[in-house]
């Protein structure tokens, strides 16, 4: 059982758990190791972190760690864990949370293929108002370089005219645009905040200790 | 009864003949639907794994039109259906995020809408009482397992729809239709959904687990309500079992499409005729085509 073996590699960060809570918007700190999530987890048999060992690194500060794993690609949002927890914890929401700040933070995606094909449909959607379920393929496969594994169902799909061959493009697509460049702005904004309380909080446990329920 | 009608992406695509059949079935059943003007995808698994803010703002644009329609949302596709209503209940229950996807999206946006489930909507809100009455042919027995998967009853806080664990609104449909739902333990597993293009040997094997379950409990058909679903346990079928040598050959239908044989609507209009695993062999046994 070489999986229940966590090693901290880089050092651990006491701001990783705020920033991951309030990504997701639920308590992290609350999960009590019971791996009821991995039990109803239906992919971790390819995850290199089981989920409840996520939540122990995000507890202990294992930014690195956590970031660089492909389990966080490999979430499938079925939400069981969520469903299930006993502690309320909302797993799933904190995939998301890890997914949108391995990004931000200008982490190489462990799994790139799914990092690969979320970009390509959000393009598509910003581009058309709607998923052109042929061109999402199409530009897939020609990106990710794996271009005929999925033959034997295209061709029949085709056949059934199961794959439209030409875009809708909405009426409203220009303002799809600008909602897209407004949250755009907004992750800007947020990466140049978070960089900044990174150096303030270094400088905070260089020289000044805080001291326990005084001023601010 | 008259609903807004979000259809999503798939339905004019991987997912044709959900669309077809869910037409014909609301216009014998006098179900009103009518299409939100210009809508938008609803950024599905892609939006929530990059995004938060981006995930809420780009279902609240179509559910906007449907504010100004003055109308609640029906939802074919499951994930449609649980964007739309993740939306929903964030922008009403966080006035910070309301404002957020307001400034985003350019306009107001108060929620007033609710978002459903087509499943919800037909058999639970339209009600067995008034599908009866217009049924034309009994299923005579076949043996249905229901998958609901994942986004129809989870998160149960949010989707209100059903138990989480163990639905049963599609098994009461398949029960009135004068069928046979089995009781079988993987009603709602994943079926690896949004890892079916990069990740297929998962999907193989989650499909093939949820098949094999069906198959020990008798299953001859299986009905779902999302075109993930649809497509990974029906064209990815097929692959699966080359890939594990295991047979199952279970046709795998929308629950519109069973709902419309039994209403005596012909295959045609149901989309009967764009399966991988052959859905016609077990109707016809039953001579209900």
């Amino acid at each position: 059982m070489s999986k229940a073996v966590l090693h901290l590699s880089e050092g651990t960060e006491p701001g990783f758990l705020r920033e991951v809570e309030q990504e997701a918007g639920t308590r992290v700190s609350l999960c009590y190791q019971c791996g009821k999530c991995a039990a109803s987890c239906p992919v971790s048999f390819v995850m290199d972190l089981e989920p409840y060992q996520v939540m122990r690194l995000v507890q202990l500060g294992a930014r690195d760690e956590v970031l660089r794993s492909r389990t966080i690609w490999l979430c499938a949002s079925c939400t069981a864990c969520s469903e299930r927890c006993p502690r309320e914890v909302d797993v799933a929401a904190t995939m998301d949370a890890l997914r949108a700040l391995a990004r931000r933070s200008g982490y190489r995606p462990a799994e790139a293929q799914v990092a690969l094909f979320h970009g390509i449909f959000l393009d598509n959607v910003r581009d058309t108002g709607r998923l052109h379920e042929l061109g999402l393929m199409v530009r897939y496969k020609l990106r990710s370089g794996d271009l005929f594994s999925d033959l034997d169902v295209g061709l029949p799909m085709m056949r059934h005219g199961k794959l439209k061959p030409t875009p809708h493009r909405i009426r409203g697509v220009e303002q799809l645009r600008v909602l897209f460049a407004r949250v755009r702005a907004r992750e800007a904004a947020a990466v140049r905040q978070s960089t900044g309380a990174d150096r303030e909080s270094e400088a905070a446990a260089g020289g000044r200790p805080e001291k326990g329920g005084e001023g601010r | 009864m008259k609903y807004a009608y979000f259809p999503g992406c798939s339905l004019s695509g991987t997912a044709r003949e959900y669309e077809r059949s869910t037409r014909a079935v609301a216009r014998v059943l006098g179900l009103e639907l009518e299409e939100i003007p210009d809508w938008s995808c609803c950024g599905a698994t892609s939006a929530h794994a990059t995004d938060k803010l981006l995930s809420l703002a780009l279902p609240a644009r179509s559910l906007a039109r449907a504010d100004e329609m003055g109308l609640d949302v029906v939802a074919p596709c499951a994930a449609c259906f649980n964007r739309l209503r993740t939306t929903v209940h964030a922008v009403r229950s966080d006035r910070k995020v309301r404002q957020e996807v307001e400034e985003v999206l350019g306009q107001p946006y108060a929620a007033c809408s609710d978002a459903y489930a087509l499943p919800d909507v037909i058999v639970n809100r339209h009600g067995l009482d008034n599908i009866v009455p217009h049924l034309k042919k009994s299923l005579g027995g076949l043996k249905v397992a229901c998958y609901y998967g994942c986004l129809l009853v989870r998160p149960s806080a949010v989707t209100a729809f059903d138990d989480p664990e163990d639905p049963q609104t599609m098994d009461r449909l398949v029960r009135a239709l004068g069928g046979e739902p089995v009781v079988w333990p993987a009603k709602t597993e994943c079926c690896g959904a949004s890892l079916s293009i990069t990740r297929t040997r998962v999907v193989w094997q989650l499909a093939a687990q949820i098949l094999t379950a069906a198959q020990k409990a008798g299953a001859e058909a299986i009905v779902v309500a999302c075109p993930f679903c649809q497509s990974n346990l029906d064209m990815r079928q097929v692959q699966a079992q080359k890939w594990s040598g295991r047979r199952w050959n279970i046709p795998v239908y929308y629950f519109t499409q069973l709902l419309g044989v039994a209403l005596g609507l012909p295959p045609g209009e149901l989309g009967l005729e764009s399966h991988f695993v052959d859905p016609l062999g077990v109707l016809r046994q039953k001579a209900l085509v």
